[in-house]
C-alpha cells in the first residue's frame, strides 16, 4: 500500500460524507422487521446497505487522509464509526431526524437522495481520487434510491385522505433541515477552489427542481419556513442522536475486537 | 504461471450466486504475479455488498490451496456495471432462473423475458430483492415469480 499524503481538510469533507451516509444508513435499520410490508423492510435496508458501503469506504478514507494521531496510528473505518463521541460526528442534521412514521421516512429520502444525486455526479470529477471512486458507484445507487422515494411520495401524497395528510405532516417536520445541505462554510471554500468538493450552490437549483415536480405531482404543498436549524456539520446534534450513537456503537465498545 | 493463477482464479465463485464465477461477473481486474505473490484488483458490485468481504477472503483461499500468496486489492474506479458482466454469465443466470442483465443503456422500456418459459409478459412486483442486485418480478403467463439481475 502507498502512504497517502496526509490532508486535513479532505478527512473532514469525506468524514462529513461518510457521518451523513452512516447515520442515515442506521435511520433506515430502524426499520428492520417493521415496515409496513415485506417488501418494504427488504427495499429500506438495501438502502440502508448502499449507504453503509458509501459510508465504510468514505470513513477509511478519511482516516487515511487524517493521517497518524501522535502515536502513529491511522485511524480505521471502525475506529471512526463506532468510538467517537456526538460532537465529533459531522453529518448533516437532515440524516438523524427521527424516521416518525412512513410517510416522514419518504419524505426525508427524497430530500436527501435529490441532494445526492447532484452531489455524487460533480463529485465523480473530484480531485480526491478516494472520493471520486465512491461518488462513481454511490451516482447509481442514489439515482435508484431517488426513485424508489419518489414512488412512495406520489403514491402517498396523490392517495388517501389520512396518507396524504400524514405524508405533508412528514414534509413540513423534515423539511427545515434540507437548508444545511446547501450552507458553505471556511472549509468548503478552499475545497470547491481546490476541486475537491462540490460547490453547494450549483446543488441547489437541480435539489429544488426535483423536489417541487415531485411533490407537485404528489398534490403535496412546499413547506414555508425561515427555521433554518444548523450545527451538524460542527458537532451540534439532535436530542435523539445521542440515543442512535448508543445503538450502533454499544456492541462494538462493551465487546471490543468482537467478530461475527 | 498467469495462466495457472487464472485457472485457480475461475474457480471461485460469488457466495450468493453459485453459478457465477468472478470473470463472469466482471469484478476481476487485474493479475498479477510475481513468483509465488499474486496481486488480484477486484471492483465491487454495489457499494455496501457484503459478498465482497467472502470473494476476497475466497480469492486468498483459494490461491494459497496452489501455494500463492495472494493479496486482494480493491479499486473502485472506474465504477462496475452490469454491461460488464460475461455472456457467458447471463447465460448461466438465466438457466439458475435468475433473468439477466441487458445493457445498462437500454433499460428504459426495455421487456423482461421469463427465465422459465420465456414468455415477455412480465410485470415488477417490488424494486428490491434478497441481493443488492435484484429485484422481484414475476410471469404473467406462467404464474411464477423470478428474481431479475438490475441493470446497474
Ligand atoms: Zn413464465
Amino acid at each position: 500500500m502507498t502512504a497517502v499524503q496526509t490532508d486535513t481538510d479532505t478527512a473532514v469533507y469525506a468524514l462529513r460524507l461518510g457521518d451523513d451516509a452512516l447515520v442515515l444508513a442506521q435511520r433506515l435499520c430502524e426499520w428492520a422487521a417493521r415496515a409496513p410490508q415485506l417488501e418494504e423492510d427488504v427495499a429500506l435496508l438495501n438502502l440502508a446497505l448502499d449507504l453503509l458501503g458509501q459510508a465504510r469506504s468514505l470513513l477509511t478514507r478519511a482516516g487515511e487522509l487524517a493521517g497518524p494521531d501522535p502515536n502513529g496510528t491511522v485511524r480505521t473505518e471502525d475506529d471512526l464509526a463506532y468510538l467517537r463521541d456526538e460532537p465529533e460526528f459531522c453529518n448533516a442534521l437532515l440524516m438523524e431526524v427521527q424516521s416518525g412514521d412512513f410517510g416522514r421516512t419518504m419524505a426525508r429520502q427524497l430530500l436527501v437522495s435529490a441532494w445526492q444525486v447532484p452531489l455524487w455526479t460533480a463529485l465523480a470529477a473530484s480531485a480526491d481520487e478516494g472520493i471520486a471512486g465512491v461518488a462513481g458507484k454511490a451516482v447509481k445507487e442514489a439515482a435508484y434510491h431517488l426513485d424508489h422515494a419518489r414512488s412512495w411520495v406520489l403514491r402517498l401524497g396523490d392517495g388517501t385522505a389520512e396518507s396524504h395528510r400524514r405524508l405533508q405532516q412528514g414534509l413540513d417536520d423534515v423539511w427545515p433541515y434540507a437548508a444545511e445541505l446547501f450552507e458553505r462554510d471556511a472549509l468548503l471554500d478552499r475545497l470547491v477552489e481546490r476541486g475537491v468538493a462540490a460547490d453547494p450552490a450549483l446543488l441547489e437549483p437541480q435539489w429544488r427542481a426535483t423536489v417541487q415536480a415531485v411533490l407537485a405531482e404528489a398534490t403535496l404543498t412546499v413547506p414555508e419556513t425561515t427555521w433554518r436549524p444548523t450545527g451538524g456539520r460542527r458537532g451540534q446534534h439532535l436530542t435523539g442522536f445521542g440515543y442512535l450513537l448508543a445503538e450502533l456503537q454499544h456492541l462494538h465498545r462493551s465487546h471490543p475486537g468482537a467478530t461475527w | 504461471m498467469v495462466t495457472t493463477v487464472r485457472e485457480v482464479l475461475a474457480t471461485v465463485t460469488d457466495p450468493e450466486l453459485p453459478v457465477l464465477t468472478l470473470e463472469d461477473l466482471g469484478v476481476l481486474r487485474e493479475v498479477s504475479v510475481d513468483g509465488d505473490e499474486v496481486t488480484v484488483t477486484v471492483t465491487p458490485t454495489y457499494s455496501g455488498c457484503p459478498a465482497m468481504d467472502e470473494i476476497r477472503a475466497d480469492i486468498t483461499a483459494a490461491l494459497a490451496q496452489h501455494g500463492y500468496r495472494a493479496t486482494v486489492r480493491t479499486v473502485l474506479s472506474p465504477a462496475w456495471t452490469t454491461d460488464w458482466m460475461s455472456e457467458d454469465g447471463k447465460r448461466k443466470l438465466r438457466e439458475f432462473g435468475i433473468a439477466p442483465p441487458g445493457p445498462v443503456l437500454l433499460q428504459i422500456g426495455r421487456r423482461v423475458s421469463c427465465p422459465q418459459c420465456g414468455s415477455a409478459d412480465t410485470e415488477e412486483m417490488a424494486r428490491f430483492s434478497s441481493t443488492s442486485c435484484k429485484a422481484m418480478w414475476r410471469c404473467r403467463s406462467c404464474r411464477e415469480p423470478f428474481e431479475r439481475f438490475k441493470e446497474h
